[in-house]
């Protein structure tokens, strides 16, 4: 038992600590530390960044322009992204597609998708989830059926984040709805600007637009835009569920979190003391970093398998389940700290020299109720569950 | 021993909730209650006109009610259909001005809208640090999220007057008022005061203004017991409809004793407001009050968060209104002193 890293992989993160120093510019940084909208543009000027220096695609292997990190490697950059106050990397083209293109895609795929993925030539989204399919997905019902040398498709699928930026989307479709559920289901892609595709905002709780409608009528898709083998959709999408996720439990994001709590509660007058003195409020922050530091060694002891296995357990389903709740819990304890001074609508004191809360802190409520999606996408905290008591229980 | 609600209350009762139910559908209260001036004025004076106000105040001072009960009748309606009106304003001003033998009579035919200035920005909940001060009949500092603020005509504020602490009249022009909407719904403001004229309401007021906090608390509590049992009812019926892997999902286990467990938390909820209401007025009032807002925050939390979670995606959109009361549940917990606040009211008294 060693909890230490190896000198190469300190000198690795010194390496990632001192690039966010030199390179991250100081608006996208401040636009991550307010919880205020990533907008396209600076998600584009930051993954630029990142491709640069070879370390925007941190899943690839390098033939196909990746860092060719371990799951050690990727762990660092994110926790050291996540210090720097860097976005993180939207993932349906880089995280998503990518892994599955090398996997599953033909030559011809690889050629094409993937360099304009790294450069940022093509935005991409995902459709999996339909208004009847979320938990259930293998439900869906968004139709494809081969007319010549096109598919055509008609359906809608939901939830589609950041579909309003997207150039393509990432499609599972039903091609055979006469057999098993699983055995009919394609993996296809959709060039957004096709006639017949059409997005529609979702609003959120917060008042923040990331989602999507995507509707689809007689959509005309060459055939050469199917991904792997027709009807072989499902082990596309199992690969893409159980591939690879570490961050999975956020413990970056929640590291800088509890600081950024325990700073706010330092700033935060409670009773003519500062809140941090507050004993109450100081237990609460205490029980969720006893949490966390256990959740970073979770995380760890969970890498090292995926490691020494090449691949991860089923397991990770705990970091999901873990990683959202502790997460959610430090998002909340911000809520409290602010007290009253969370409350005002994101923006409404903007301007006026009257904020309420600290610097940094007027979202945080917002934060809080559009943080409850991470315990219900990705696979339910409640579907997670059910994997573990299969998986895990043998029940 | 009697729980059920007297004739009149009852008749309160069944009038609000069918007046809320016609004229503020959840669809009309999210285009008020999100957009200046984040209520609606028109039916501001239907509400009066139904009894809404003077349901809050005593005989003496011209109402009509005035009780923890009555109180609870009202604001639980409020809380059922998400009602942005600054009616919270008026009971706590209400209180005061009851205390202070003061007439009503504007405040409680609706011409006059009053909030109630008591939170500061480094004392949100515990007066004693307050630092707005009287000085020669004219306040100075600094009233910070004062609900309902962006609609008053006129303000009571709390302020250090020489050893004590006075409530002080101003009105809402002689005072810089900057309003704003609020997360939830509804609006607040920040009245900044320098050397604002004002009129002494009351003097030596820790009294009056604690039974104005008490009444309020009465009042947020049962309007959050109101907003829970609306969400658990939206959240059982959703259940019973949403189909996934081919059956309704409120057939899986899991999700069924949660909802029992929202159930739960929702009674006790109500328990402990009707002994809150009861208590409301007598020696032992703040001290039921402070249990009541504990209880209200920790079962809140609970009653919207698993609401979201088991609603699935929906519950996460503005147009579902199941996400509107969920946040009006959460952010009644910061206000007049959240559920850390009230615990150790309770655990030093
Ligand atoms: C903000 C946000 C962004 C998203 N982004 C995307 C995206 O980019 N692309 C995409 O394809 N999808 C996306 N999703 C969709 C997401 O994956 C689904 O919301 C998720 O799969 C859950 O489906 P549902 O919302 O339909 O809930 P449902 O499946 O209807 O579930 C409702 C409730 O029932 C529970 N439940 C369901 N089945 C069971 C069971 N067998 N046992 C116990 N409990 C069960 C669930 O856990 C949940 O609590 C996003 C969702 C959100 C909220």
């Amino acid at each position: 038992m060693d909890l230490t890293f190896t000198p190469e992989e300190e000198a690795f993160r010194q390496e990632v600590r001192d690039f966010f120093k030199e390179n991250l510019p100081d608006d996208i940084r401040d636009a991550v530390k307010n919880g205020g909208e990533l907008t396209k543009s600076i998600m584009e000027r930051y993954h630029a960044i990142l491709n640069k220096k070879g370390w925007l695609a941190v899943t690839w292997p390098e033939e196909y322009g990746g860092p060719g990190w371990g799951p050690v490697e990727r762990h660092i950059f994110d926790e050291e992204s996540c210090r720097a106050y860097a976005p993180r990397i939207v993932p349906f083209g880089l995280s998503m597609l990518g892994p599955v293109l090398q996997k599953f895609g033909t030559k011809e795929q690889k050629d094409y998708y993937l360099p304009r993925i790294l450069n940022g030539d093509d935005w991409w989204c995902q459709g999996y989830s339909e208004p009847g399919a979320g938990s259930d997905l293998a439900s869906l019902k968004t139709r494809a059926v081969k007319d010549g040398d096109e598919w055509v498709i008609n359906g809608q699928k939901t939830w589609t984040t950041l579909g309003q930026h997207a150039d393509w989307i990432f499609c599972l479709v039903r091609t055979d709805p006469d057999v098993k559920q699983q055995e009919g289901i394609s993996f296809i892609l959709v060039d957004m600007k096709t006639p017949g595709v059409e997005v529609r905002p979702i609003k959120l709780i917060e008042g923040g637009h990331e989602v999507n409608e995507v509707f689809f009528t007689d959509v005309r898709v060459p055939l050469k835009n199917l991904v792997g083998e027709e009807n072989k959709g499902w082990t596309i999408a199992k690969y893409l569920l159980t591939h690879e996720r570490t961050g999975i439990a956020g413990v970056g994001f929640s590291m800088l979190e509890l600081e950024e709590v325990k700073e706010l509660a330092k700033k935060v007058m409670r009773n003519g003391k500062p809140l941090a003195e507050d004993p109450l409020f100081a237990a609460r922050v205490a029980q969720a970093e006893i949490d966390l530091e256990a959740m970073k060694i979770t995380n760890l002891r969970m890498l090292f398998t995926a490691q020494k296995q090449g691949a991860p357990g089923p397991e990770t389903s705990i970091l999901k389940i873990k990683g959202t709740v502790i997460n959610q819990e430090l998002k909340d304890l911000k809520r409290r700290a602010l007290g009253p001074n969370a409350a005002p609508f994101p923006g409404s004191l903007k301007g006026s020299n009257l904020d309420v809360a600290p610097a940094g802190h007027a979202n945080d409520a917002a934060r809080y109720f559009n943080n409850r999606k991470t315990s219900i996408f990705g696979g339910s905290n409640e579907i997670q569950r059910n994997i573990l008591t299969k998986t895990m229980l043998g029940l | 021993m009697n729980f059920d609600l007297t004739e009149d209350r009852q008749m309160l009762q069944d009038s609000l909730r069918r007046y809320l139910g016609d004229k503020y559908p959840v669809e009309h209260r999210n285009k008020v209650a999100y957009a200046e001036p984040f209520h609606d004025p028109s039916k501001w004076d239907e509400l009066v006109e139904l009894g809404a106000l003077y349901a809050l105040a005593g005989e003496d001072a011209g109402g009509m009610g005035g009780t923890g009960f009555d109180i609870s009748v009202v604001f639980e309606e409020l809380g059922r259909t998400l009602c942005p009106e600054p009616v919270l304003g008026a009971l706590m001003a209400s209180r005061i001005l009851s205390a202070a033998g003061a007439d009503q009579e504007a405040l409680l035919s609706g011409a006059t809208k009053y909030a109630v200035g008591l939170g500061e920005l480094d004392a949100p909940y515990d007066l004693s640090q307050m630092t707005t001060e009287a000085k020669g009949g004219k306040l100075s500092g600094r009233k910070s999220i004062v609900y309902g603020g962006q609609a008053a005509d006129g303000f009571l504020i709390a302020a250090k007057d020489g050893g004590s602490v006075s409530v002080y009249s101003v009105k809402a022009e002689d005072a810089s008022v900057t309003g704003y909407g609020m997360m939830d719904g509804g609006g607040a403001a920040e009245v900044v005061l320098e050397d604002a004229p004002a009129e002494l309401v009351l003097k030596d007021a820790d009294a009056a203004i604690q039974d104005a906090i008490n009444a309020g608390i009465v009042a947020l509590c049962s309007e959050a017991v109101g907003a829970m049992e609306v969400l658990h009812k939206m959240t059982v019926e959703y259940l019973g409809q949403r189909k996934q892997f081919g059956r309704p999902i409120g057939t899986f286990q899991v999700l069924q004793h949660r909802a029992v467990d929202m159930l739960t938390e929702i009674v006790q909820a109500r328990s402990i407001v009707i002994k809150a209401a009861s208590e409301l007025g007598g020696a032992d009032a703040s001290r039921y009050c402070s249990m009541a807002k504990n209880l209200i925050g920790r079962a809140g939390r609970q009653v919207a968060e698993e609401a979201i979670q088991m609603h699935g995606g929906i519950a996460m959109t503005w147009e579902y209104p199941g996400s509107h009361y969920a946040k009006r549940i959460i952010m009644i917990d910061a206000q007049l002193g959240d559920t850390d606040y009230h615990l150790m009211q309770v655990a030093a008294a």
